[in-house]
């Protein structure tokens, strides 16, 4: 490949080439979501056991994945960061944090909405359950440190580090339904087993998540943009705290 | 396809209150987000151009 990665690793040249990519992926998420939703409602059949409560799936197991995702990424960007002390690496880390936030949410949100009907209950304190909500409080926090610690550098590299130590959680998560005797229903899809769902079902779930994917890459490229343009209208957030402060404070 | 009427579509089974909240907010956060970081976007544009 004849691209120069090293001239896009700068905050300066990755902002137009960030807000040329936006449009592709935006369009991309429009059109398999739209294609997701329309198999998800149309050709998908009604579940026998959930009958049509089950579709709430073709969201919920999409935002929940994303939210995982995320944060393993924002963590592998923080880990960057630390090792490499490169600062588009913290801003990538910073910019996906609240986009994993809103699907931790939202996982929590449908699957208590489709809690409510197949258990009975909105809420369980179910082992997949909890790490989940322990996930939207670790995206919480990260968000709260950074903007609670004034030097950018600092706020950088202690929310960087908090991201990576919160990692253990994900696989947590992940095998949650598996580790504990758990409520909640065991992995829709695996590769190494058959599905256990309809093959349109499994369709449309594939193709919201790739809507979810596109979706999230364009915020996040959108967001990043927005992150580089501010500190670069405030050079001095970048910078260590200012030492006349030091020698006023003696 | 599954639904005889438009009436069928939004009762979803019994289950249209769950699964139409479930879109349904699903929908208004993506939604919301966009919509943020369109503001938020303007308002880094404008603070450049004003060169303040």
């Amino acid at each position: 490949m004849g691209i120069n990665w090293f001239k896009y690793s700068s905050p300066q040249a990755f902002h137009p080439l960030a807000g040329k990519l936006i449009p592709w992926f935006a369009v991309a998420a429009l059109a398999l979501i739209g294609v997701g939703l329309y198999i998800g409602f149309f050709v998908a059949p009604t579940d026998v056991q959930q009958g049509d409560a089950y579709r709430i799936i073709f969201v919920h197991v999409p935002a929940a994945w994303m939210s995982m995702f995320l944060y393993v990424i924002m963590a592998v960007w923080a880990g960057i960061g630390l090792g490499l002390n490169a600062r588009p690496s913290f801003m990538m880390a910073q910019a996906i944090a609240p986009t994993g936030a809103m699907f931790t949410f939202l996982a929590l949100l449908t699957g208590s909405m489709w809690g409510k009907p197949t258990w009975g209950a909105w809420w369980v304190w179910d082992a997949r359950l909890t790490s989940e909500l322990i996930l939207l409080f670790q995206y919480i926090g990260i968000m709260l440190l950074r903007t609670a610690i004034e030097d950018l550098r600092r706020a950088d590299r202690a929310s960087a580090v908090l991201a990576l130590v919160g990692v253990i959680n994900v696989p947590i998560i992940y095998f949650s339904v598996r580790w504990w005797n758990t409520l909640h229903q065991g992995a829709s899809v695996s590769i190494t087993a058959a599905p256990t769902m309809a093959g349109t079902m499994v369709t449309a779930m594939l193709v919201m998540m790739a809507g979810f994917w596109m979706y999230s890459f364009a915020v996040t490229l959108a967001r990043v943009r927005c992150v580089i343009a501010e500190r670069e209208r405030h050079p001095s957030w970048g910078k260590p705290a200012a030492l006349p402060d030091v020698a006023e404070a003696r | 396809m599954q639904w005889g009427s438009l009436a069928e579509f939004w009762a979803m089974g019994g289950y249209g209150l769950y699964v139409w909240a479930s879109f349904g907010a699903t929908a208004l956060c993506m939604g919301g987000e966009v919509l943020a970081l369109w503001r938020r976007h303007a308002a880094a544009a404008a603070e450049r151009r004003d060169g303040a």
